[in-house]
């Protein structure tokens, strides 16, 4: 093959790439642009509508849910607290394991490594009734504290940042001691700023994963005050379909483009963190 | 007087393994001293003992005397450069020197004054604001020397700090290295398995084996009396050339020669060495070889070949020779300049 064709097939296939991936969310932003009715009747839109202001406005000041109290903007807000919280506090704590179990020589510690691998085999959905026991003791349901902190404790996380600890080289530890640091110092000094992007990359997953939850965010809160964006995409509109209103697709699909905003924020914030680290190494 | 001084210094690892075994050196103020061997022998872990990076299992250690076993690394007042420099690759070249005097709690203005002055002597000026990734080895290496003196240490460690250059580079920095240590006076230790270095470098050597010094002693010294087997083999290029005999009479005799010795020698097994340099051609000599391969070095000629009793041996002469292959030469020993080394204890005997 030549390697003109060779280049258009590789574009080709990266557009039909491209279009799976954008074309169901063009579709949902269009539909999300036009009346109810309009779309039940018609169907899904490829081209704009006019509704665009009356239906986000809508979604995003409305008050809903059960006893009506709660909007799609504090929805978001509560997400972007809880998955902040995760993320931040999942960084924080699997680089200080890490750090933990790869510079300090204490018994058992490879042991206790794979004790934290292994709860990689344990996803909050199989602990779930423990976890709930132990946060309903601790009256943490109904809290921001409650919806972040059962989830804060990576493997995965804790894992990665092992692999990378491991491959800074010892001199680096040597010269730093020799130069007056100590283990808070060099901690802090080195090995954060040589993780930077690792602490990005890391934070973008752990972001969007905490954004993502369902289940957790669903059984620990009663209140709806506390209610996520996630939860309330099955619950905001469900009146709706009660009654003889027309189910509320639009809006739907505005609430599901604007919940989509928040983790592609975070991406395009630190991308550039991980680009920096593909093309120049640090160490 | 002592400035350095290492008592009896000994490490064994968790697992048993001894790197050094009850070694004593000291070391005066403002000397250089070279620690030589093949690696693995113990010469690093010496260092790194001195340095703090290793735990001391037995021994004493003392800088200007103070006793620095126990003392935390940052508080023994060295300084070292690593073999790959170990540069903090995230912070520039200003950063990479002053991190050390900062943790030290010195002023800002202090710190700037410091960096300032070394950047000039070492001529990093213009690279203050760069990344050790953007620099070359060269660079980096003079980086890690600056790191080194800003502290303004009482002893500098180097650990094979020019092994990672390439050879015209190794030997100007090697030169630099020289002059700069001479013109700051300061006590150093110099790591290294490649004996050029440890020639040209040392005010004196200390050949290391398995774990203990060898021979102490000015360059010259080590290679004009190797006081054992192991260092007459070692320090050289090309090697000693070695002939198994024994001493009869005050006589070496072998299968091959024999040759009056000029010291009162028991009569023992021995093992003879002569220098390749030491050995010329003469129509009477009496070490016959068939000439087996010749390098021409272009100041030098090596000339390797097999005596009768298939001992290899090595003879230097000048320039462009006009030997060939398989000729046959005859060899005799010039000025008595040979060494003997008792077959048992390795040591040597005159």
């Amino acid at each position: 093959m030549s390697s003109r064709t060779l280049q258009f097939t590789a574009h080709f296939i990266l557009w039909l790439g491209v279009l799976v991936m954008v074309v169901p969310i063009w579709i949902a932003f269009a539909s999300s642009t036009h009346e109810n009715v309009d779309i039940i009747t018609e169907g899904m839109k490829w081209g704009l509508g006019d509704k665009f202001f009356d239906n986000y406005n809508e979604v995003l000041n409305r008050k809903g849910g059960f006893s009506q109290e709660i909007t799609a903007t504090s929805m978001f807000i509560n997400s972007f607290i809880m998955a902040f919280g995760i993320a931040t506090v999942k960084v924080i704590i699997s680089a200080m394991s890490a750090y933990a179990i790869v510079y300090f020589r204490f018994r058992l510690a490879t042991p206790i490594f794979w004790l934290i691998f292994i709860t990689l085999l344990v996803p909050l959905e199989v602990r779930i009734l423990p976890s709930y026991q132990i946060v309903s003791d601790l009256n943490l349901t109904n809290s921001y504290t409650g919806l972040v902190l059962p989830l804060v404790a990576s493997a995965t996380a804790t894992f990665f940042f092992r692999q990378f600890y491991k491959s800074v080289p010892d001199e680096l530890l040597e010269a730093a001691k020799l130069d007056g640091a100590n283990s808070w110092k060099f901690f802090i000094d080195f090995l954060l700023p040589l993780s930077k992007t690792m602490i990005a990359a890391m934070f973008i997953f752990m972001f969007v994963y905490g954004y993502s939850q369902y289940l957790w965010p669903l059984i620990m809160t009663t209140d709806e005050k506390y209610w996520t964006v996630v939860m309330g995409m099955k619950i905001i509109f469900q009146e709706s379909y009660e009654g003889g209103n027309l189910p509320r697709v639009a809006e739907r699909f505005s609430y599901i483009i604007l919940s989509m905003i928040p983790p592609v924020l975070v991406v395009i914030f630190l991308q550039r963190w991980f680009i920096k680290g593909l093309i120049q190494t640090e160490k | 007087m002592s400035y350095l001084e290492l008592d009896n210094v000994t490490k064994i690892y968790p697992n048993g393994t001894k790197a050094v075994n009850e070694t004593s050196l000291s070391i005066s103020e403002g000397e250089l001293m070279v620690f030589v061997g093949p690696s693995g022998c113990g010469k690093s872990t010496l260092l790194r003992m001195i340095a703090g990076l290793e735990d001391i299992t037995g021994g004493e250690i003392k800088l200007d005397n103070r006793v620095i076993n126990k003392v935390d690394p940052s508080e023994r007042d060295v300084a070292m450069v690593f073999q790959n420099y170990a540069l903090y690759p995230h912070m520039n070249v200003y950063k990479n020197l002053a991190y050390g005097l900062k943790n030290k709690g010195e002023s800002k203005e202090e710190i700037e004054k410091k960096v300032n002055e070394v950047a000039e002597l070492l001529e990093i000026k213009e690279f203050l604001l760069r990344k050790p990734g953007q620099l070359s080895g060269g660079q980096r290496q003079r980086v890690a020397m600056g790191r080194a003196i800003v502290r303004n240490p009482k002893a500098f460690l180097f650990d094979e700090p020019l092994s990672n250059l390439d050879a015209k580079l190794r030997g100007q920095v090697r030169i630099e290295i020289k002059k700069l240590q001479k013109q700051m006076g300061v006590t150093s230790v110099f790591v290294t398995h490649d004996q050029v270095e440890a020639m040209t470098l040392g005010d004196r050597l200390a050949v290391i084996n398995e774990g203990v010094i060898e021979q102490v002693g000015s360059p010259i010294e080590v290679y004009e009396k190797p006081a054992t087997y192991f260092v007459a083999e070692f320090i050289g290029t090309p090697q000693m050339n070695f002939i198994n005999g024994k001493i009869h009479a005050n006589k070496f005799i072998s299968d091959e020669f024999e040759c009056s010795i000029n010291k009162d020698v028991k009569d023992q097994e021995v093992i003879f060495g002569i220098r390749p340099e030491n050995l010329k051609v003469s129509a009477n000599g009496s070490i016959k070889i068939k000439v087996d391969l010749i390098e021409k070095l272009g100041a030098d000629s090596i000339i390797y070949g097999y005596d009768k009793s298939n001992n290899y041996l090595c003879y230097r002469e000048n320039g462009n020779t006009k030997i060939k292959v398989n000729e046959e030469i005859s060899l005799e020993i010039e000025d008595e300049n040979y060494h003997l080394f008792d077959q048992e204890t390795k040591k040597r005997l005159n």
